[in-house]
Formats: C-alpha cells, sequence, structure tokens
C-alpha cells in the first residue's frame, strides 16, 4: 500500500487514500455526508412547504385588507362542510365521483387487454404493446388532453366520423361527459401496467390444476385468475383514483360552466381570490380521500401487487 | 384454456384500446401540417408552414428556452440528490431508512397540486421573488426520485464485492468510483436523467405554481388553449413537445433495457418499486 503511494509519488494520492479510509472505516460518516443533502433539501423545502400549508388551512384572510390572519379556527372547514350551502359539497361530490367513474372505465378496458399482452401474446407482440402502452403515459399530459379538444370540438373528428356514418352530431364537448372520456384516455396507462403485472405472475400449473379439477374456463377465471388479479386491478385504481382527484387542467380545458373539481377551487383561491387558507382546507379533502383509499386498498393486497 | 371466441375478442380489444390510446397522438402530429388556421377536420391541406412560424416566433421561443434551461437544471439536481441518496440507501443500513424512500417519493405519491400550492405557499412566506430557481426547485422535487428508483435498482444488481475488491487493490474512492462504480452506473444515471428531463419538460401543475409571470413551453400552450388563440403554433409546439418527451423516454427504455425499469417506470409505479412503498 505505502509503495503504492510512493510510487504515485505526489502526496495528494496520499491524502485521497487517507480520505477514502476515512470513508471506509466510519461508514456512518459517509452516510451522513451522503444524505445530509437530499434529505435536508426536502426535509426543509418539500416538509416545510407542506406544514406551512397545512396549517395555514386553519387560518383566515381578512376580508377587507386581503390580509393573512395567523387566528386559529374551522371557519373554512364548516364553509366546505356546509349543508346549507352545498357549493363546495357538490364540487367534492363532483371530483369524487367522476374519479370512481374512470377508475371503473378503466378497469373495464385495461383488463381485457392486459390478460392478453400476459397470456396470448407472443413475446414480440408483447414487447410491442408494451412500448404501445408506455409510450402515451410519457408523453405530454397537457397534450394529449389538448387532443381530446380537437377530437370532441363541433367540427372535429368525432361529428366528422359520426355523420359519415349518417349519425347526429355529438354535441359533448365541454360537459362531464368529455371529462370523464379526457381522464379515463390520459390515465389507462397506469391502469394497464399494474394489472398486467399481477396476471403475469399467475403460475401456469396454477390454471393446469384447475382445469385439472374439472373447471371450465370460465370457472377458472372467476375463481383463480380473478381473485389472483384483483391486487393489480387495485394498484391500478390508486393511481388512476387519485390522479384524477387531484387534478384541474382536465376540467379547465374540456369541462364545460359547472363542472369545477375541487383542483380548480384550489387553483383560484390561491390565484385570482388570493385566500391560500381557504385553498388549503379544500385541499385536504381529496388528501383524506386518498388517505381512506390507501387503508383499504392496503387491505386488499394492492401494495404487494405494485 | 380460453375458447377460440374468447382469443379472438380479446385480440380486438387489445387493438382497439390500443388505438385508443395512439389516434389522439397521432391527430395532434397530423393537425400540426394542417395548412387552414381553422382547427376543423378533415384538415385542408399540408404544410410545413407554421413550423417555421413557432420557430421565429419570439414567444415560443424563449418559452421553449427556458423549458429546456428548468430540464436540464432540474435533472442535474435530481442526478445529484438522486444518486446520492439511492447511494446512501443502498449502502447503508439505519434507522428512518424507510422514512427516506417515503420521504422522496411524497412528491409523486401527493396530488401535483398540492406539491405545487405547499411550494407556493412556501415561497410566498419566506418571501422568496419567482425566478428561474422557484421552477426548478419545484421540478426537482419530484424528478429525484426517478433517478433514485433508477439508480438504487441498478445498485441492488451489482455486486458489492466489486468495490471490495478495487479497495483491496489498491484503489483510493476517486479510482474506485471512476473505474468500478460508474460503468455499472452510467446508463442508470443517464436514463434517470432523461426520464427525469421529460418529466419536468412537460410539467404543468407544479409550474403554475411556482412560475409567477414566467412562461414554460407546457404553460404557453395552457395560456394559449384558455385564450383560444394561436392555434396553428399551439399544434406545432404540441408536437414537439411530444416528441421531445417519447425520445428521450425510448432512450431511456433501451438503456435499461437489462433491467426492465421502464417496465415499472411509470411516474407512480416507478414509487411502489421502492421499500417504503408499503408506507404510502
Amino acid at each position: 500500500m505505502s509503495s503504492d503511494a510512493a510510487r504515485a509519488g505526489p502526496s495528494l494520492r496520499g491524502a485521497r487514500l487517507r480520505f477514502s479510509a476515512t470513508f471506509w472505516r466510519r461508514p456512518w460518516v459517509k452516510a451522513l455526508a451522503l444524505l445530509t443533502l437530499p434529505v435536508g433539501a426536502f426535509v426543509v423545502v418539500y416538509i416545510g412547504s407542506l406544514a406551512i400549508l397545512f396549517v395555514s388551512a386553519f387560518w383566515t384572510v381578512d376580508s377587507f385588507t386581503g390580509k393573512l390572519q395567523h387566528i386559529w379556527n374551522i371557519d373554512n372547514f364548516r364553509q366546505i362542510f356546509s349543508t346549507s350551502d352545498p357549493t363546495y359539497l357538490r364540487i367534492a361530490g363532483r371530483t369524487i365521483g367522476i374519479a370512481a367513474a374512470v377508475t371503473v372505465t378503466d378497469a373495464i378496458l385495461a383488463f381485457p387487454l392486459a390478460y392478453y399482452m400476459a397470456r396470448l401474446a407472443s413475446r414480440r407482440s408483447r414487447a410491442v404493446l408494451f412500448i404501445a402502452v408506455l409510450l402515451p403515459l410519457w408523453s405530454s399530459y397537457l397534450v394529449r388532453i389538448y387532443a381530446w379538444r380537437l377530437i370532441l370540438s363541433s367540427d372535429g373528428v368525432l361529428n366528422w366520423a359520426l355523420n359519415g356514418v349518417g349519425l347526429p352530431n355529438a354535441n359533448i364537448a365541454y360537459t362531464n361527459w368529455a371529462m370523464w372520456i379526457v381522464f379515463s384516455y390520459v390515465w389507462l396507462p397506469f391502469m394497464v401496467l399494474p394489472v398486467y403485472a399481477a396476471l403475469e405472475r399467475i403460475p401456469e400449473s396454477y390454471l393446469e390444476a384447475s382445469g385439472d379439477l374439472g373447471a371450465g374456463g370460465w370457472r377458472t377465471f372467476r375463481n383463480v385468475i380473478l381473485p389472483l388479479a384483483l391486487p393489480g386491478v387495485v394498484a391500478g385504481s390508486i393511481f388512476t383514483f387519485s390522479l384524477t382527484l387531484g387534478d384541474y387542467v382536465t376540467p379547465l380545458l374540456v369541462g364545460g360552466a359547472g363542472s369545477s373539481f375541487i383542483g380548480n377551487v384550489v387553483y383560484d383561491f390561491v390565484g385570482i381570490n388570493a385566500n391560500v387558507p381557504f385553498a388549503a382546507a379544500f385541499a385536504t379533502v381529496p388528501v383524506m380521500v386518498m388517505g381512506v383509499y390507501l387503508v383499504v386498498a392496503r387491505r386488499l393486497g394492492a401494495f404487494e401487487a405494485l | 384454456m380460453e375458447t377460440r371466441a374468447t382469443r379472438v375478442g380479446l385480440r380486438v380489444w387489445t387493438l382497439l384500446v390500443v388505438l385508443f390510446l395512439w389516434a389522439p397522438l397521432i391527430l395532434v402530429a397530423v393537425y400540426a401540417f394542417n395548412k387552414s388556421n381553422i382547427q376543423s377536420w378533415p384538415i385542408s391541406g399540408w404544410t410545413t408552414h407554421w413550423f417555421s412560424v413557432a420557430w421565429h416566433d419570439p414567444d415560443v421561443r424563449s418559452a421553449l428556452w427556458l423549458s429546456v434551461k428548468v430540464g436540464l437544471l432540474a435533472t442535474a439536481v435530481a442526478l445529484v440528490l438522486g444518486s446520492m441518496a439511492a447511494f446512501a440507501i443502498h449502502r447503508f443500513r439505519f434507522f428512518g431508512r424507510e422514512s427516506v424512500s417515503f420521504l422522496l417519493l411524497l412528491p409523486i405519491a401527493l396530488p401535483g397540486i398540492i406539491t405545487g400550492m405547499a411550494l407556493n405557499s412556501f415561497y410566498v412566506f419566506a418571501q422568496v421573488k419567482f425566478s428561474i430557481w422557484t421552477i426548478v426547485i419545484g421540478h426537482a422535487t419530484f424528478c429525484v426520485v426517478v433517478v433514485y428508483n433508477n439508480v438504487l435498482a441498478r445498485l441492488r444488481r451489482s455486486s458489492p464485492s466489486l468495490i471490495e475488491a478495487s479497495m483491496d487493490l489498491g484503489a483510493d474512492g476517486w479510482q474506485t468510483f471512476r473505474f468500478v462504480v460508474w460503468p455499472v452506473l452510467s446508463t442508470a444515471l443517464i436514463a434517470g436523467g432523461l426520464l427525469a428531463f421529460a418529466l419536468s419538460f412537460d410539467e404543468i401543475i407544479v409550474t403554475t405554481f411556482t412560475a409567477g409571470a414566467q412562461t414554460t413551453l407546457p404553460i404557453f400552450i395552457l395560456d394559449n388553449l384558455r385564450m383560444g388563440q394561436q392555434f396553428p403554433i399551439v399544434n406545432v409546439v404540441a408536437f414537439v413537445v411530444i416528441l421531445l418527451t417519447v425520445i428521450p423516454v425510448t432512450i431511456a427504455q433501451r438503456l435499461t433495457a437489462d433491467t426492465g425499469l421502464l417496465r415499472r417506470d411509470t411516474r407512480r409505479t416507478v414509487v411502489a418499486e421502492t421499500p417504503g412503498s408499503g408506507a404510502v
């Protein structure tokens, strides 16, 4: 070791060796050196921000001066859950309802595709399908929403195709139907991938055993495949549900008047209305809903399927 | 076990769903070459005229330039922080190890609007002026986890005895890194970086809360869509954005084909790969 260092000549190398030896002998120094920056940055900036946000949910904004008042109260939450003026409850209901509809739609669209990929497709076509599902997922989310504006607009592709086969125009641009379609579209890959992963993991021998015991195709599907694939579906539903719940761009671009989501209200209250406390309070609703959803999903074994 | 009819049915269904996934993207590509400035279907003719209009548009240029800068800076931050954290998590067992993973994936696990709002109130609270750095910080929060996951997955597959052998043969820390660790990691880092760039480049939700009055390319698109103006330019920009996100992802997928990283690499399923996922 020493001869090696001597051959290297300058004491720089010796210093370097001593330096690395220090780290090697005291791993905790190295761990600390590696972790301080990323964890520190995250705790200060990110966790700090979240803390400020959720604390501010219990503050108010002075309606005259527009200044933030650090007085603890639950008025924001009272306004959100008010039954005499159910504006915000209705918006929350719409958000959760569409999120649920999107989740079910995506499960129905994705399952046969994932099944085909996992159990029937050849190696080659499986690889092709993989790319076919993956690339839309990564390509711009905003652009994909925009594509649907082009499709659904009154002189767009949809009406052109409908008129082509002699059907009247479908006026679904800027409606809840449009939001339902677009959300189902943008989040679909998030459902396909976990369902595929779950289906792929089912050992062939289970299906043979089921067949040997006299079960037909349908029975095997219902009693063997479906229960084993369910965690995958639930895992996918976490994404489709949570992503829809927190979105505000889709309602903005393809929803009509009166199709605001929780996200839109939050966005407006941060921006135009300059009432961050109320926005923060309303933003806790999707977080709480997701919390409950995740507890249920965990029970169904979704985390193992992720 | 499937009957013939089931097989055919499944194949047709698969085909239709793939068509559903791709038709809108292809449509955007077609509209980018639309001769008319009216957005009706079928398009009236083909032209590349709008590409040069978009290219010479000062707003598009500055938005593109800002997006590229933000993407590169956020990727750089993500590469440094993400690989540091991955090294530490891979190498050491310590109290709170799981929570580090959980911490890093929070920005992706929570809705973007929460992250955006939180950072926004942080900036207001700390009286930070909106600048390119406020956007970079916003993007870095969710880019770190992508690099972290790629590097960690690669480290888990590489043998720790390689590093020990290198040290035994007298290499110092730098040499070990240069000749042993780097060759193993380089493609994972490049892939992680490309994915981080792709994420940053088309991000809109966190950006609207952290950009102030600045305009990134996605914000340019969103603003014009809301105002209903400059559609031909928006079409071109949208097409370019698709290319600029799809190309890095395709390269990244090639680079990590052996690890099959992208198999699980969705913004969120990535997340689930890590040890902390149980706590999400």
